[in-house]
């Protein structure tokens, strides 16, 4: 009887430890899809990999899903402690020591960032205590989350990677500007156009800001006439974006013009360097 | 009766649309002397911006230690850049009014280049004295001629509205007091010639090939342009395929060849321009919709090294990666003996579906890219390390080529280094131990639509 006792005691316990897991689905198994998570990357890899080291103290950022330079960091002290080759790569094995050292409650985090609550992911203090849900009052930090500085909460995706020196407020204007330029031309010619804007606040003979030459009176035709406050579409941005990142399809042109609807005689005589769509860019 | 109920309504109705017309009326008068007023003060502001700028030079000519000097400098530097600021206000894009633009923003980088530097220990040189005069007497000119228009403008009561107008339809050749004075201040400026008077250490695009002319190779013929271009776009040239390759223009400052590969079947269209010069490859974009993400960044790196080793882009390192949306963008700098070149840059943007390259730029890199002889450092990395803020929690070092505020190519250290959340890179020169350059990286943003 005294030994079948004890079984039960056993089997008791282990239930109890099974329906732990059960509720806590902290997810051992289920860790990071197959990609090596490298800099620069966003998705939900990214945010797994951002709970994960904030879980064990090394991230301090806010959970974006985008692999930035304090993503980078929080890896790399990482991959140091652990004795793994540090190359702010998250690979298979350091995913794996990743994942056995630290816990993510995939739903938890999740599901605050779909909320856009203000959260943080740390070991060791209840995490229902680390959200701050989405409000406009201005409320004390929930505890253990000191270091999360971000104002900001994320919806997955919701961070974005930009290209350096422009904000998204940037972009979108010149996507506006661009749209209302050349929505009717093909996207090399919609990346010219961007690529004139930037070439314009480049050059010593118009004014040096993205605003001060799109809004520069007189110079494009879609803010005479109001057409820049159209919404545009995704492919204006993504122009923009390209031409941000280098690509000049204009071959460096200050200024281009329709020859069919330009109105300006003294435009002809700019010296002309080529022709994309009904465009021809100048210099 | 009828008549009468009729005649009353008419009369009203003629009463409310004549009221109505007024009220616009005076609506659209409101909204132009406003847009007016604003024209008007940008013009009297720029003319009273020169006048200051025209003394400030002049009593820089007679100062001669660094304390008076760099303040003053410095001071000419933000009157310049307000006056530029006043031009862009001014509907002038459209007239040839750029040369005064350049004009000031020549003085803008003279007097940055000179205020920040250590005057007590390089002094100006008879060059830069003399350039400092001329620079003194363009900007009497300017000021006389500006003087003067602002003059006939205050006199006539000239309207910039009318400027506006004549501009819009096209009636340049009307006669207009503003539009000719304005004419003759630009004739001006651009009489004094281009930056052959800025004295030779302002060579900040002379380092640079702007116009591909050292390329190595000969002069390629379209044919062969179209040839490489397949390459690119690695279509036979069986099939439906369109394929069209047009010259530079006159005006461009160096010979290209662009060419478009029309893919009947998926629709698709390569776009590129190659020089004349060797064929190198300037940008391609083969842009398409990219709708889902099937690999990840560190696998579009290896199709962008593998791509980039097909086409024989040489001794490259990965300098930045990142991913919007779908698409992901590598940066790569070429490296030389462990040192990262940073002005030859090559860019590659992968799509994340199937791993095609729709993107390439190598516009930076056949712009600067050229066999250097880079040195060694004559400070160790321990003795630039010394130099950086102790603040700042060095994470990574290694060296690296920049192109530094002077337009130079410089030798440096280079370091990684955080402060709290924030990053920094920095750049100590590894022959003098100066401080070239500190950029706080940026981090990713939010998107503000979200957050309201």
């Amino acid at each position: 009887m005294k030994g079948i006792s004890s079984k039960w005691k056993w089997l008791l316990l282990f239930s109890c430890i099974t329906i732990g897991f059960g509720i806590y689905p902290e997810t051992r198994t289920n860790a990071f899809s197959s990609q090596i998570i490298q800099k620069g990357a966003v998705g939900d890899d990214v945010i797994e990999l951002q709970a994960r080291l904030q879980n064990i103290g090394y991230y301090h950022g806010k959970i974006d899903g985008v692999y930035g330079w304090g993503t980078y960091w929080a890896l790399r002290n990482f991959q140091q402690d652990f004795g793994l080759p540090i190359d702010g790569l998250a690979g298979t094995t350091t995913k794996q020591k990743l994942a056995n050292a630290s816990n993510f409650n995939s739903r938890f985090v999740h599901e605050q960032i779909n909320k856009g609550n203000e959260f943080t992911y740390y070991g060791g203090v209840d995490i229902e205590k680390q959200v701050k849900v989405k409000s406009n009052a201005n409320e004390s930090k929930s505890g253990g989350g000191s270091a999360n500085t971000g104002k900001a909460p994320a919806k997955p995706g919701t961070s974005a990677n930009l290209p350096g020196g422009y904000s998204q407020n940037d972009i979108q204007l010149m996507a506006n500007a661009v749209y209302g330029e050349a929505r009717g031309e093909p996207y090399t010619g919609q990346v010219a156009v961007a690529a004139v804007i930037l070439n314009r606040v480049e050059s010593a003979a118009f004014p040096n800001s993205i605003s001060g030459v799109i809004f520069e009176p007189g110079a494009f035709t879609a803010v005479a006439d109001g057409q820049i406050w159209l919404t545009p579409n995704e492919r204006a941005k993504e122009a923009v974006v390209d031409a941000i990142n280098g690509w000049d399809p204009s071959g460096n042109a200050e200024y281009y013009f329709n020859p069919e609807t330009a109105t300006s005689k003294w435009i002809w005589s700019r010296p002309q360097i080529k022709k994309i769509g009904k465009h021809i860019f100048c210099k | 009766m009828i008549r009468n109920i009729v005649i009353a309504l008419l009369v009203i109705g003629v009463g409310g649309t004549a009221f109505w017309g007024y009220q616009e009326h005076k609506e659209k008068n409101a909204i132009l002397i406003n847009a007016e007023n604003t024209y008007q003060r940008a013009f009297h502001d720029l003319s009273y911006q020169v006048d200051l700028l025209h003394d400030k030079v002049g009593s820089t000519l007679a100062m001669n230690s660094r304390y008076s000097l760099s303040p003053a400098l410095t001071d000419v530097w933000r009157i310049t850049s307000e006056a530029q600021s006043d031009v862009g206000q001014l509907p002038l894009t459209l007239l040839p009014f750029n040369k005064t633009e350049e004009f000031l923003s020549k003085i803008a980088d003279f007097s940055y280049r000179t205020a920040v530097r250590d005057l007590e220990k390089e002094p100006l040189n008879d060059q830069e004295y003399s350039t400092l005069q001329s620079l003194y007497a363009q900007a009497g000119d300017i000021q006389g001629e500006l003087r003067k228009v602002q003059y006939l403008v205050l006199k006539n009561h000239l309207r910039w509205m009318d400027v506006e107008m004549a501009l819009a339809t096209g009636k340049e050749n009307s006669d207009n007091t503003i539009i000719d004075g304005l004419k003759t201040v630009e004739k001006k400026v651009s009489g004094y010639g281009e930056a052959d008077e800025m004295n030779p250490t302002f060579t900040s695009s002379q380092q640079r090939d702007e116009n591909f002319k050292n390329l190595p190779g000969k002069t390629i013929t379209k044919k062969e342009a179209i040839e490489t271009a397949k390459r690119y776009a690695h279509s036979k040239s069986s099939g439906n395929v369109e394929v069209k390759a047009e010259e530079n223009g006159k005006g461009s400052d160096y010979g290209f060849y662009s060419v478009s590969i029309l893919n009947k079947e998926s629709n698709s269209e390569l776009n590129m321009d190659l020089t004349k010069k060797g064929g190198y490859p300037i940008w391609y974009i083969n842009n398409r919709d990219v709708n889902e993400t099937k690999i990840d960044l560190n696998q579009a790196y290896t199709k962008a090294v593998e791509f980039l080793k097909e086409h024989d882009f040489s001794s490259l390192e990965l300098f930045e990666s990142a991913q919007y949306d779908n698409i992901g963008l590598l940066n790569f700098v070429s490296s030389e003996n462990g040192v990262k070149v940073y002005p030859d840059s090559v860019k590659v943007k992968i799509a994340l579906d199937d791993g095609s390259v729709i993107g390439f730029s190598a516009d930076e890199y056949l712009k600067s890219h050229k066999t250097r002889e880079i040195g060694t450092p004559k400070i160790p990395v321990k003795e630039a390390r010394e130099k950086i803020n102790h603040n700042v929690k060095i994470m990574e070092e290694g060296k690296a080529l920049i192109i530094n505020d002077l337009g130079k190519e410089v030798l440096c250290y280079e370091f990684l280094g955080t402060i709290k959340e924030d990053t920094y890179r920095i750049f100590i020169n590894a022959d003098t131990g100066q401080e070239e350059k500190v950029e706080k990286l940026k981090n990713s943003e939010p998107v503000y639509e979200n957050l309201i």
